[in-house]
């Protein structure tokens, strides 16, 4: 068919952010045990509660199983062939941007984050962290202004040890499950937020994750805790270079929210996935969870999972404070050979809760998406209610797409409404945009915006349009 | 038999055309040529190749040529991509527009404007302009604006699909149009409104292909000429009372030109 002549003839943009960058780096040995920990905690001049923190963490782990009932696919973890801290070497103690390698500000140049005073994003805070470490947070003293705290999470547990020791691991328990009790235990660097009460943040802040480093695994941590009456927007995003081994990521994320204080926490994920034939690329599984404690607190997850082999995540609320609200806006796309099992976790606990689900997997290639998602009313949700849609679009005949709901209610007086459909890119739909002189990526790229349009209206504006076109560079050659 | 003494070069030629999809031999000979200003139209019982005839013309990847041409202003564009095809100025009005959920129609029209009036090194249209253009088009076809906002034919009624596909013939300015049963499933008004429209974008350099079981369109557009295809051949041609004489003899008339050629 003429079609497919013309994908194969379009040249395949590569993985724009796949390259290595060159530069010295501090690891650890491979493997991981007590001293491994206790390593780790050093290099970090870490209190001893968190030591504790992170030995007792690995002593659940070691008597877990790792989980399978994800409907996924991949070669075991050899959990003692990773290294569990690389950070690029650096002058010990660093005061200004001036003093950062400048390898490590090309690299995130090129990412498109530039950091330095001149050339840093106006409308963003950043805090730019490089395998296991935060290199730099713009905007540190503006936010200090308004009483925010933005900083990685080394540095938190530093200087605002006690806020660290309230609520590390009380969204996230590191008994929860085998990826946040890993994380629990080595979690090398991450992202801390603080908003006092009353402060809406002035700006957006974000988050860029690079993992460099091909042998080593990733294990950030981010906490974010928004008091009384405030509220913020959080940005997320990943990249890592191109390597034909799979690089492991398990990342924790915690946020809190009180009496009336809104988080709105945003990812674009795009970590390498792999080359068509599925070797190399990332093993993404992630422990993502938001606590709505106070009353009429709001937590909205939006994310665009472009990337990685496999990802395994279900950002999440616990809904406890009466008439919180819990939100998750999501498309997942798959191609080639990715698999992913997303979704999230809505549970009311509280009265009069409310929560929305919206959940758009795109499958091309021979990729697998599922959608996995539960929502539970509890025996005090009384008046609660939920709204979940979930999509599936197909491309091709080889993708294949799974949604599996799970609903609990012990509270009668509640309601939850579940929608799904399973759409196909259709060969007349093609030729009838073609047909109108709209070329065939542009069309695909149409209806597949269309279709995650829902969610993509969630997203902060810059991301959207980056959303947008992320969605249209990997599916290029997709459909034939 | 047409064309004898034409001033000008013909705008499409179709010459001896053989397709087939799926290793199935659809078309079996069809040679047609249309002159501009000129209004063929072409009959015949279904599945007689009228509508492959036309998707061919269009480009649709499901059909291949296995032997003959389709020229397009002097030029063989059997290769062509159907995007290439409309670009330069061939439309298609669909028997059945397609449903494009989650597309918004205005985005859709604009951007197919747009593709159309890149090839005719026509500056590209913003949302603002777009929409003036556009408004005076709604005119033509007599539609609301709030069909703009909708997804592309989703949830249209059958009338409202056609006049979305006079709209976009409207906006693209094609040199030839072929328009497969755009009379089909609409009421006496809904008729006269897509055929003025048709009227009134067509002009002394445009010609037309009707696709038509109905003598209902031709009273309303008359036609130059009227093909007859019976079994992927073009197997009687002639002026526009051939369609009335059809109408009153039926396609079984038709029958006996079969036998004689």
């Amino acid at each position: 068919m003429v079609n497919k002549n013309l994908v194969k003839d379009v040249v395949k943009e590569p993985y724009k952010y796949g390259f290595i960058t060159d530069i010295e780096t501090e690891k650890i040995e491979k493997g991981l045990n007590e001293d491994i920990i206790k390593l780790i905690s050093q290099k970090k001049e870490e209190p001893k509660f968190l030591l504790d923190f992170r030995l007792k963490a690995f002593k659940r782990w070691q008597k877990m199983k790792e989980p399978d009932w994800a409907a996924l696919g991949y070669k075991k973890i050899d959990y003692q062939d990773i290294i569990y801290y690389s950070a690029p070497k650096q002058k010990e103690k660093i005061s200004s941007l001036d003093e950062v390698d400048p390898k490590l500000l090309e690299t995130f140049d090129k990412l498109g984050i530039p950091l330095t005073e001149q050339k840093k994003l106006t409308n963003v805070a950043v805090d730019a962290v490089f395998d296991s470490v935060s290199i730099a947070t713009t905007f540190r003293e503006e936010l200090a202004e308004h009483g925010v705290i933005f900083c990685s999470i080394s540095e938190a547990v530093k200087n605002h040890a006690d806020l660290i020791e309230k609520y590390l691991g009380t969204v996230v328990p590191a008994s929860d499950n085998y990826f946040a009790a890993l994380n629990s235990a080595v979690f090398s660097d991450g992202s801390f937020v603080y908003i006092p009460k009353g402060v809406a943040c002035p700006m957006d802040l974000s988050s860029y994750f690079r993992i460099n480093s091909g042998d080593s695994g990733q294990f950030e941590r981010t906490l974010i805790i928004a008091e009384e009456s405030s509220s913020v927007s959080y940005l997320e995003g990943c990249t890592a270079p191109m390597f034909d081994t799979n690089t492991l990521h398990a990342a924790v994320v915690e946020l809190i929210a009180l009496d009336d204080a809104s988080i709105k926490y945003s990812t674009v994920q795009n970590w390498y996935a792999g080359d068509e034939e599925g070797i190399g690329g990332i093993f993404n599984f992630v422990t993502k969870r938001g606590k709505c404690l106070g009353k009429r607190s709001k937590i909205s997850w939006s994310q665009v999972e472009t990337g990685s082999a496999i990802t395994w995540k279900y950002p999440s609320c616990l809904l406890l404070g009466e008439e919180s609200v819990g939100e998750f806006y999501s498309v997942a796309l798959t191609n080639n050979l990715q698999q992913a099992d997303t979704g999230t976790k809505m549970i009311h606990i509280g009265p009069k809760t409310k929560s929305t689900i919206v959940s758009k997997g795109i499958s091309a290639g021979n990729s697998k998406n599922s959608y996995r998602g539960l929502v539970k009313m509890g025996t005090k949700a009384k008046g609660s209610r939920n709204y979940s849609q979930c999509d599936s679009m197909l491309i091709g005949d080889q993708a294949s797409a799974n949604t599996f709901p799970y609903i609990k209610s012990q509270q009668s007086n509640s309601e939850i409404e579940h929608e799904a459909s399973t759409c196909r890119i259709s060969e007349d739909q093609l030729f009838y945009l073609q047909s109108r002189g709209i070329e065939f990526e542009e069309a695909v790229s149409m209806m597949v915006s269309g279709f995650c349009r829902d969610v993509f209206n969630q997203l902060p504006m810059e991301f959207a349009a980056e959303a947008d076109k992320l969605l249209a560079l990997k599916l290029e050659g997709s459909v034939g | 038999m047409q064309s004898k003494m034409k001033e000008s070069d013909p705008i499409l030629e179709v010459e001896n055309l053989f397709a087939s999809t799926d290793n199935l031999p659809i078309l079996k000979g069809v040679s047609l040529t249309v002159y501009p200003g000129e209004i063929h139209a072409i009959m015949g019982r279904n599945g007689c190749g009228k509508s492959t005839l036309s998707k061919i013309i269009a480009g649709h990847p499901s059909y291949n040529i296995t032997n003959g041409d389709i020229k397009f202003l002097g030029e063989n564009i059997n290769s062509l991509e159907p995007e290439e095809r409309s670009q330069s100025g061939i439309f298609l009005g669909f028997q059945y527009p397609i449903e494009i959920p989650g597309v918004s129609n205005l985005e859709f029209l604009r951007v197919s404007t747009n593709a159309r009036r890149k090839f005719l090194n026509k500056e590209e249209l913003d949302t603002f302009d777009f929409e003036e253009l556009v408004k005076e088009k709604l005119e033509i076809v007599k539609m609301d604006h709030a069909f703009l906002s909708r997804s592309v034919n989703q949830g249209f009624s059958g009338g409202e699909k056609k006049r979305n596909e006079i709209l976009q013939m409207a906006l693209l300015e094609p040199k030839i149009a072929i328009l497969d049963e755009t009379d089909s499933g609409l009421d006496i008004d809904a008729l006269r409104i897509v055929a003025s429209g048709i009227k009134k974008i067509s002009n002394a350099q445009t010609g037309i292909i009707l696709i038509t079981h109905y003598q209902r369109l031709l009273d309303e557009i008359k036609p130059n000429y009227v093909h007859v295809m019976s079994d992927g051949k073009i197997i009687k041609t002639g002026e526009s009372d051939l369609a009335l004489e059809l109408e009153k003899k039926g396609y079984e008339w038709t029958d006996n030109f079969i036998k004689e050629t």
